[in-house]
């Protein structure tokens, strides 16, 4: 299996990169910031480029930089560049019956479940069930049902990564835990990994191009995952090229404004949500303390009401009902921790790895500058420019616009995700409070229950 | 049993002047409200030259009177009033409490900030601690003026209406040096010498009654401090959130209005403790009187003890003398004694001495059988009375811990309301992000 030669794509013509629309790109016209990206896009237009970009190049050109890139032989043996998904004619198929990222086909379906400890000789761990329900033609059946381990979901990742640079991967939850610090065993935690195992793989599937990865699809099919990593890395040596491009070390001369905006606002952003970790901290620790304390104000109310007569219905329904409250502000405690907390965590992880994507790009931009300058010292007058300077030149137009895609769609999935965090963190501080709320109307009846005694509600 | 209608009978007539709600307050009272309103209005600071002429500062605090006439012309009397300090209002509850030792006296508001947590102040000259002082001693008064037997006092009379000349007056009764054996009484408590031997039941079971609600009143003052402390902390860090909503907002287009309404309501959130934990203080107070009343009622069993105590002395010591004059009778020396011993050795009595002796006797027996008499009578007395007062107590101290446990649970229940408006407000901001 090699990197074959590009099939030569359906031209739309001479046309300047800016005018025509970019297969990946949901909008009409691609190369128009996003507009989530702070105000300094207000100014750009869209053709705010600080790089030369003046040579009018086919978009499809851009296609078979992606080409080179996948592995074009699936296991089922389609040869590559006919109907695999990756070819861009189906792509484009697809795009045009959706207007917007919003309403991509779902023809995937893919959840984590079920998690299991298995115990061995040499060591324990979790399993996790992965199945799969798809309509689409690159999967065998229309059902799977396996498990995976951590170490999977990783290999896959990593894979993703290599194969998709100029996308953003979804974020693994963290891999290294403290022995004696965090129980790897615990429900929680497991609990927890496994809410983020399933958002990871439901990213990676609801994205348009990383669901078709080839890695993706044997992740979610192949029985034995052993052999087919084994096998992979015979692939790696043969991308040689494709993997190492990003060490090249050149120096960027200037950084257009969107992706330097993109790198701003991920900056403040890290910060922002760091900050908010913090206080989620401070706020769960404060009430756990709070709840220490509740805890032995109860009992007081009881005793009391054991040397009481009259008194002691009353006292004891004073007891109940703080214990009541207790009752629910461990609820509301552990919920935080377990949900709120690890999915800020994971944010701050997905930026990370954007950010080291936008490294790339910059690599990538600088390569393209530093051998076009090269090119245009050399006083040989040759016309045209050399293919490799082209390629280069593709590379980054395909990054940009890759890259600019998957901006857009991170920024909507982000919006709907910290929609869903904060409202869910205030559905839970409600919850805390109408049981607490129950609690002592409950005890107000009981409160006044003799006759002659004036009331004093509201 | 008395029902002396309570504190609130006193706002009720200080609201009702013309005596409608005459019903509610029942007729035996006999209280001094009927006739009188009585509020501790302001209090103010004073700098003055003390008894060691050094310059002090200190708080006074303004009660005014005024006459309540149940025939319905008085709406217009302008109040009384004078100034008292606390040292004085200590004076008072002394006297009460050696003159009329079998009432369970209503207690003063603690004279130093206890029970704080940590943003209250403990620091007598602040504020808030004055104002809840203030209430506090006009809910003193009003007690003492609703009680069947310490309204009609005299000198209460006086110490409400007579600015110059009380403290003399006060001191004139003589109560200081009893107010020594009171304090002895409390030592004697715990001298193992001091038992007494047919103790009444019912005074012992009181007493057990009153070590357990001050020790349970004093526990729960401290956890609801402690308690008090963390609900601070927690509605406090919320405010935290406010900020970095705001700080976040701005680097957002679509997602930045919702950040920034929701971090407004957390902040509105943050700051609603304060007023929350500022009414709860009341509901503090109204545990720690109970923590007070609870010392008062064993100042009353431990009377009870002393007199008990007398008596039983007074008794053993006339069954003595009764001894000795039947020894005398019949010769015979049953109980053994230097004298007889003496006697023995050196020879009888002469008739003569043994007439004296016989006649020192029966003055003796004479005088204890009176002694124990009066001390009987006395101690009777002072039970029947104790025990009067003690059925008082225990309906005002139920109806008045029933009703601040329905507040609280009241307070409880408007924090719980406050809260959900709050997180359903910030909800929405969310959801619309």
């Amino acid at each position: 299996m090699s990197a074959g030669t590009p099939k030569s794509l359906p031209s739309s013509g001479q046309k300047s990169i800016q005018d025509i629309s970019h297969p990946l790109s949901a909008e009409e016209s691609v190369l128009t910031p996003s507009p989530d990206v702070g105000n300094t896009t207000s100014s750009l237009g869209e053709k705010q480029y600080s790089f030369p970009l003046t040579t009018s190049l086919q978009a499809p050109a851009c296609m078979a930089f992606i080409h080179s890139y996948q592995d074009l032989s699936l296991p089922n043996g389609t040869p590559a560049g006919t109907s695999s998904p990756g070819s861009s004619s189906s792509l484009l198929n697809r795009l045009q019956l959706d207007d917007d990222l919003d309403g991509e086909t779902h023809d995937l379906f893919v959840s984590v479940d079920d998690p299991k400890k298995h115990v061995s000789t040499m060591e324990t761990y979790i399993t996790y069930r992965v199945t799969t329900k798809t309509s689409r033609t690159e999967f065998d059946l229309p059902e799977y049902s396996l498990r995976r381990r951590y170490q999977d979901f990783d290999w896959l990742r990593n894979k993703l990564e290599e194969s998709q640079p100029t996308h953003l991967i979804p974020p693994l939850p963290e891999k290294f835990v403290m022995k004696g610090v965090v129980d790897r065993f615990s429900e929680e935690f497991v609990e927890t990994r496994r809410k983020a195992l399933d958002k990871f793989l439901k990213r990676v599937a609801d994205h348009p191009v990383l669901s078709f990865n080839e890695n993706f699809n044997v992740f979610l099919t192949a029985k034995d995952l052993n052999s087919y990593k084994k096998q992979g890395l015979t692939l790696l040596t043969k991308m040689g090229e494709s993997v190492k491009y990003v060490t090249g070390g050149y120096k960027l001369r200037a950084r257009p404004l969107e992706f330097a905006a993109m790198g701003d606002y991920l900056d403040i952003f890290t910060q922002k949500l760091g900050t908010i970790d913090r206080i989620a901290q401070r706020i769960i620790k404060e009430e756990s303390e709070y709840l220490v304390e509740l805890r032995e104000y109860s009992p007081v109310y009881s005793s009391w009401a054991g040397c009481e007569g009259e008194l002691q219905k009353p006292l004891e329904g004073v007891s109940s009902c703080v214990s009541s409250s207790s009752s629910a502000l461990e609820e509301l405690t552990e919920d935080m921790s377990e949900d709120f907390l690890p999915v800020l965590r994971e944010y701050v992880l997905y930026i990370e790895s954007m950010k080291n994507v936008l490294k790339k790009r910059d690599q990538v931009q600088a390569e393209y500058e530093a051998k076009l300058e090269a090119v245009v010292l050399r006083k040989d007058e040759k016309s045209g420019v050399p293919a490799d300077v082209e390629k280069c030149q593709d590379r980054v137009e395909c990054f940009n616009a890759d890259l600019k895609a998957d901006w857009d769609r991170w920024q909507n999935n982000k919006r709907q995700d910290f929609r869903q965090l904060l409202t869910g963190m205030a559905d839970r501080n409600i919850q805390y409070y109408e049981k607490c709320l129950a609690a002592w109307e409950s005890i107000i009846p009981l409160l006044q229950e003799k006759p002659d005694i004036k009331s004093e509600t509201d | 049993m008395a029902d002396s209608g309570g504190p609130e009978a006193a706002q009720l007539s200080s609201n009702d002047p013309k005596g409608e709600l005459g019903d509610v307050i029942p007729e035996e009272a006999r209280s001094l409200l009927r006739k009188m309103e009585i509020s501790v209005a302001e209090a103010e600071k004073r700098t003055g030259k003390n008894a060691v002429n050094m310059l002090e500062t200190y708080t006074v605090y303004l009660i005014e009177t005024r006459r309540v006439d149940s025939s319905a012309e008085n709406q217009n009397f302008s109040p009384d009033s004078l100034w008292r300090r606390y040292s004085e209002f200590e004076l008072l509850r002394n006297y009460l409490l050696v003159t009329y030792p079998f009432v369970i006296v209503p207690p003063l508001p603690e004279k130093r900030a206890e029970f704080v947590w940590h943003k209250l102040s403990a620091d007598n000259m602040d504020p808030d601690f004055v104002e809840r002082r203030r209430i506090g001693l006009e809910n003193f008064l009003l007690r003492v003026a609703s009680h069947p037997i310490l309204s009609n006092d005299k000198i209460f009379y006086d110490f409400l209406t007579e600015e110059n000349g009380w403290k003399e007056e006060v001191m004139e009764t003589g109560f200081q040096p009893k107010l020594f054996i009171l304090a002895d009484s409390r030592l004697k408590a715990l001298n193992a010498t001091f038992r007494v031997k047919n103790p009444d039941k019912r005074f012992t079971e009181l007493k057990h009654y009153s070590d357990e609600l001050q020790s349970v009143t004093s526990q729960l003052l401290r956890v609801r401090a402690r308690v008090a402390d963390r609900l601070y902390g927690v509605y406090k860090v919320h405010g935290n959130y406010g900020r970095v909503f705001s700080e976040w907002s701005a680097i957002e287009r679509e997602m930045g209005d919702g950040l920034q309404s929701a971090g407004h309501h957390m902040d509105a959130y943050a700051a609603s403790i304060d007023d929350i934990l500022e009414e709860e203080e009341n509901y503090a107070d109204q545990l720690k009187e109970y923590l007070f009343y609870a010392e008062a009622l064993k100042a009353v069993c431990r009377k009870h003890e002393l007199l008990q105590y007398e008596l039983e002395t007074a008794a053993q010591d006339l069954m003595s003398k009764k001894q000795q004059r039947e020894e005398l009778a019949s010769g015979t020396v049953r109980t053994f004694s230097l004298k007889g011993m003496t006697s023995k050795l050196f020879g009888q009595e002469t008739p003569e001495q043994r007439e004296a002796k016989m006649r020192v006797l029966e003055e003796q027996i004479q005088e204890g059988e009176e002694l124990l008499q009066e001390k009987k009578t006395e101690c009777d007395e002072y039970v029947r009375n104790a025990w009067s007062d003690m059925e008082r107590f225990t309906v005002q101290k139920d109806r008045d811990l029933r009703e601040a446990m329905i507040s609280y649970a009241v307070m409880q229940i408007s924090m719980c309301k406050k809260g959900i408006q709050v997180w359903t407000n910030a909800k929405e901001c969310f959801s619309k992000m």
